[in-house]
C-alpha cells in the first residue's frame, strides 16, 4: 500500500510541476498582449488621471501646476457638465432599450428559416457599416426643414402638417432625431449578436416543450430568454458603453448647441476648442467613472439572477 | 471666391468625418509634407503672373516653411507667390498645406508652438488667432509698420496685441446683406432696408406673398447654429443696436439693455421671417436656401456673391448686396473676418520671413490676389483700383458699414472660451431663454474665463 501511496504522491508532484510550467508558458505567451494593453490602455488612462489633477493648458506660457482635486470640485458645480451628464444618461437608457427590444424582435424573425435569409442578414449590416459621421450628415439632410425628404412627404405629399418641422433645430424634436439615428444605426448590430445567441439554443428544448404542451409564449419566457441571457448581457454592455460615449451623432447634428451637449462633446469642447487639458481630463475621467458604474450594476444584476 | 464656398462644404464634411476618431487631431501633423505632391495636379490655373518682389534684398541660404492655404485657387496663388519670392530673393520657400479644417490647423499650431518648433516660419492665421498666439509671434512693427499704416485700420488694430504688431492682414471678409432685387421690385420696395424694422416689414410682406408659390420660402436667412459663425452674426446685431462689441479692454460690456433688445428681435425672427431651422444654419445652409431662390434676404460673407452669380444659379443677376441694417441712430456693422500672416518667434530666418510677409501683404500682391482669386484686399487704395472694383463690384456698395472685430485681441489665449460663452448664450436666447438672463450668464462665464 505504501508504495502506491508514494506513487500517487509522486504523480501529484509531477502534475504540480507541470501546472507550474504550463502557467509560466501561459504568462510568456500573454506578456506581449499585456505589454501592449498597458501601453495603449493603461498608460493613457493613468496619464489622463494625472493630468486631471493639474491645471495644464496647451499654449499657456506658465508651466502646469498640481492642483489636487480642484478640477473635480469645479466639475460637480458645473451646470454644463451636469446637463450633459443628464442628457447622456437619458439618451443611453432610451436608445439601449429601443435597440434591445427591436434587435430581439428582428433576431427572432431572422431565426426562422426562410428563403434569402442570408441576403437579408447581410443587407441588415449596411447601416452599421457606414461611418456614423457620414450617416448622421445624411440624416441631417433628410431632416432639413427646407429641402429635407421627411418634410416633403409630411407637408407636400401627405399634407399631415401645414408647416415644415425643423427636426434638428426644434428643441422638442432634437433628442428624438438623434435617438432615431442611433437606433437606425445600431439595431442591426444588436440583432446579429442576439441572433448568434439564439442559434446556440438547442432545438430539442423547443420540441420537448411542445410535447409537454407549453405555449409559444411559455417557450419564449422559459427557454429563449434565460438561455439568451449571456448574449443579452454582451449586447447590453456594448451598447451602453457606446451610448454613454456618444460623440459623432451629436457633434455633427448640433455642433456646440448648449442644450445638446453629451459628456463626450463637452470633453471635446474643453480639450480641443478651449485647450484646457487639466479640466478636460477631469471630464474624461468622469465619463470613465460613469461607464464603470453602469458596468458594475449590470454585472451584479446578472450574477445575482444566475446564482 | 466660389472655391472658398466649396471649401466650406468640404471643411464641414471633413470635420464631420474627422470627428469619428482621433485621426482629426493627428492628421494635422501627418499631412504636412506629403500633401503637397498628391494634390498639386488638381490646383486651378493662376491666370496672371505674380508681381515681382521689390526692395526685399537677397536672402540666399534662407529656408522658409510657409503654412499656406490648402485647396483651390488660394493654394495655387500661395504657391505661385512663394515661387516668385524664391526666384527674386534666392530664398528657398517650402509651401506646406495647412489642414483644411480651421480647428485642425489651430490644433497643429498649438503643438508646434508648445514645442517651440523651428519647423514653420510663416503661418496663415485666422483673424481671431493673433491674440491667441501673440506670445509665440514676432513683432513686425519695426520692419512692416509703414506698410501696415496703408491697411484697413480695423484689421491692423486686430493684429496689434499689447502694442506689438504680431500679424499682417492677408485678405479680409465681412458680413453683408444680400437681397433679391426682383422680389423687392415685385412687392414695391424701391431700395434695400437700412433699419431692422424695415427689413422685418419687407421680409414679412415678401414671405407671405411668396408662400403661395412655395411653402418653404423664407424672408431672411442667416447663421444661427451654435458655432463661431453665430458669434460673427450676433456681434453685428448687437453692435448695430449700440450694444458694444462684447469686451471693452478685458472688461465684458455685453450685459446691457441694447444687446438684450437685439437678441429679443432675433428670437422673434425665428419662426416668423426666418425658418425655425435657422438656429441650425451655417454659411452654406443659408446660401443653399438663398441661392435656391427660397429667401428674400440673407446675411453672409462675400463668397456667396460670386457663387450666386455662377452660370446655372437660380438667382443669377437677380440679387444685390447692401450694408447690414441697423437701429436708427446707430451704425450698420459688419464683423471682420479673413486671414492674416504671422511669423514664428522660433524661426531661424526672421529677416527672410519678414521680407516674405512684406511681399505677400504689398499692394501689388493684394491686387494680384483680388484679380486672380477674388480675395478682398485689406488696403483701401487697392480696393478702389478700377480693375479690382470691376472684379469685386460689391465693395463699393457696402463701404458704409463699420467693420467690427471680434474681441480676440483683448481676450488673447482665452478667446475661444469667450466666443463659446457668447454664442452658446445667444443660442439659448434664440431658443427662448430670456435675453437678459442669457446675457447675464454670458457675462458671468466671460468674467470667469478672463479672471
Amino acid at each position: 500500500m505504501s508504495t502506491t501511496a508514494s506513487g500517487a504522491e509522486k504523480q501529484g508532484e509531477v502534475t504540480g510541476i507541470r501546472a507550474r510550467r504550463r502557467a509560466r508558458v501561459a504568462w510568456a505567451f500573454l506578456s506581449p498582449a499585456l505589454v501592449v494593453t498597458a501601453f495603449v490602455a493603461l498608460y493613457p488612462l493613468c496619464d489622463t488621471l494625472y493630468l486631471s489633477l493639474t491645471n495644464t493648458r496647451l499654449g499657456s506660457e506658465e508651466p502646469p501646476r498640481f492642483v489636487g482635486l480642484s478640477n473635480y470640485a469645479e466639475l460637480v458645480h458645473d451646470g454644463f457638465f451636469l446637463d450633459a451628464l443628464l442628457l447622456t444618461v437619458f439618451f443611453a437608457v432610451i436608445t439601449v432599450m429601443l435597440e434591445l427590444a427591436l434587435g430581439l424582435g428582428i433576431a427572432l424573425l431572422l431565426d426562422a428559416r426562410f428563403k434569402g435569409r442570408s441576403a437579408v442578414r447581410a443587407a441588415m449590416l449596411v447601416p452599421w457599416a457606414i461611418p456614423t459621421a457620414v450617416s448622421t450628415q445624411m440624416w441631417k439632410w433628410m431632416y432639413n426643414d427646407v429641402y429635407g425628404v421627411f418634410n416633403d412627404v409630411l407637408v407636400n405629399r401627405l399634407g399631415l402638417v401645414s408647416e415644415p418641422i425643423a427636426f434638428t433645430a426644434d428643441p422638442r424634436t432634437s433628442l428624438a432625431a438623434a435617438v432615431l439615428v442611433d437606433v437606425w444605426k445600431t439595431t442591426p448590430f444588436v440583432a446579429l449578436l442576439l441572433l448568434a445567441g439564439l442559434q446556440l439554443i438547442p432545438r430539442e428544448l423547443y420540441e420537448a416543450a411542445r410535447v409537454d404542451g407549453a405555449t409559444r409564449l411559455q417557450a419564449f419566457t422559459q427557454i429563449t430568454l434565460p438561455l439568451l441571457r449571456p448574449a443579452l448581457l454582451v449586447a447590453l454592455v456594448f451598447r451602453t458603453l457606446d451610448a454613454l460615449r456618444v460623440f459623432d451623432v451629436f457633434y455633427v447634428m448640433f455642433g456646440s448647441r448648449p442644450d445638446m451637449q453629451t459628456l463626450a462633446t463637452y470633453a471635446h469642447e474643453i480639450l480641443v476648442s478651449i485647450s484646457d487639458v487639466g479640466y478636460g481630463s477631469a471630464v474624461s475621467t468622469a465619463i470613465f467613472l460613469v461607464i464603470a458604474v453602469f458596468i458594475v450594476i449590470y454585472v451584479a444584476l446578472f450574477r445575482r439572477r444566475e446564482a | 471666391m466660389s472655391t472658398r464656398g466649396g471649401e466650406q462644404t468640404r471643411r464641414s464634411f471633413l470635420a464631420a468625418a474627422g470627428a469619428l476618431s482621433l485621426s482629426a487631431l493627428i492628421s494635422g501633423c501627418r499631412r504636412a509634407p506629403g500633401a503637397e505632391t498628391d494634390e498639386a495636379e488638381e490646383l486651378p490655373e493662376v491666370r496672371l503672373p505674380p508681381p515681382p518682389v521689390r526692395g526685399a534684398g537677397r536672402h540666399a541660404g534662407a529656408r522658409l516653411v510657409f503654412y499656406a492655404e490648402s485647396v483651390g485657387i488660394g493654394a495655387a496663388i500661395d504657391r505661385a507667390l512663394a515661387q516668385r519670392f524664391a526666384r527674386d530673393t534666392g530664398a528657398a520657400v517650402e509651401v506646406v498645406l495647412r489642414p483644411r479644417d480651421a480647428t485642425e490647423t489651430y490644433a497643429s499650431y498649438l503643438r508646434l508652438f508648445q514645442a517651440r518648433s523651428a519647423a514653420v516660419d510663416v503661418l496663415s492665421l485666422d483673424i481671431v488667432w493673433p491674440g491667441i498666439f501673440a506670445p509665440h509671434l514676432l513683432d513686425l512693427g519695426e520692419a512692416l509698420g509703414g506698410l501696415a499704416a496703408t491697411h484697413l485700420e480695423a484689421a491692423i488694430r486686430n493684429d496689434t496685441v499689447q502694442g506689438r504688431l504680431v500679424a499682417m492682414p492677408y485678405f479680409t471678409d465681412f458680413g453683408m446683406l444680400y437681397y433679391r432685387t426682383d422680389l423687392l421690385q415685385k412687392y414695391g420696395f424701391g431700395a434695400p432696408p437700412t433699419t431692422w424694422d424695415e427689413l422685418e416689414r419687407m421680409a414679412k410682406t415678401i414671405q407671405s406673398g411668396e408662400r403661395a408659390r412655395s411653402r418653404a420660402f423664407a424672408g431672411f436667412v442667416w447663421q444661427g447654429k451654435a458655432y463661431e459663425g453665430l458669434t460673427c452674426n450676433a456681434l453685428e446685431w448687437i453692435h448695430s443696436y449700440g450694444g458694444g462689441a462684447i469686451l471693452e479692454g478685458r472688461e465684458p460690456t455685453i450685459n446691457n439693455p441694447r444687446a438684450a433688445q437685439a437678441l429679443a428681435r432675433f428670437h422673434r425672427f425665428v419662426g416668423t421671417i426666418s425658418p425655425i431651422g435657422v438656429t441650425g444654419y451655417e454659411e452654406e445652409d443659408a446660401r443653399n436656401v438663398f441661392q435656391g431662390g427660397n429667401a428674400a434676404f440673407m446675411r453672409n460673407w462675400p463668397y456667396a456673391y460670386a457663387a450666386g452669380n455662377t452660370k446655372g444659379s437660380r438667382i443669377e443677376g437677380l440679387f444685390d448686396v447692401a450694408p447690414l441694417p441697423h437701429e436708427p441712430g446707430f451704425e450698420s456693422s459688419a464683423t471682420l473676418g479673413g486671414w492674416t500672416l504671422g511669423i514664428s518667434k522660433y524661426s531661424r530666418f526672421p529677416d527672410a520671413a519678414t521680407a516674405f510677409v512684406g511681399y505677400l501683404c504689398s499692394p501689388e500682391v493684394q491686387r494680384f490676389r483680388a484679380l486672380v482669386g477674388g480675395y478682398i484686399p485689406t488696403i483701401p487704395a487697392v480696393q478702389s483700383d478700377p480693375d479690382v472694383a470691376r472684379v469685386l463690384p460689391f465693395l463699393e456698395r457696402v463701404r458704409g458699414a463699420t467693420l467690427v472685430a471680434r474681441p480676440s485681441n483683448q481676450a488673447g489665449a482665452r478667446y475661444n472660451e469667450v466666443s463659446i460663452a457668447f454664442y452658446q448664450g445667444v443660442s439659448k436666447a434664440l431658443y427662448g431663454t430670456d435675453p437678459e438672463k442669457a446675457l447675464e450668464q454670458i457675462d458671468r462665464r466671460i468674467r470667469r474665463s478672463l479672471r
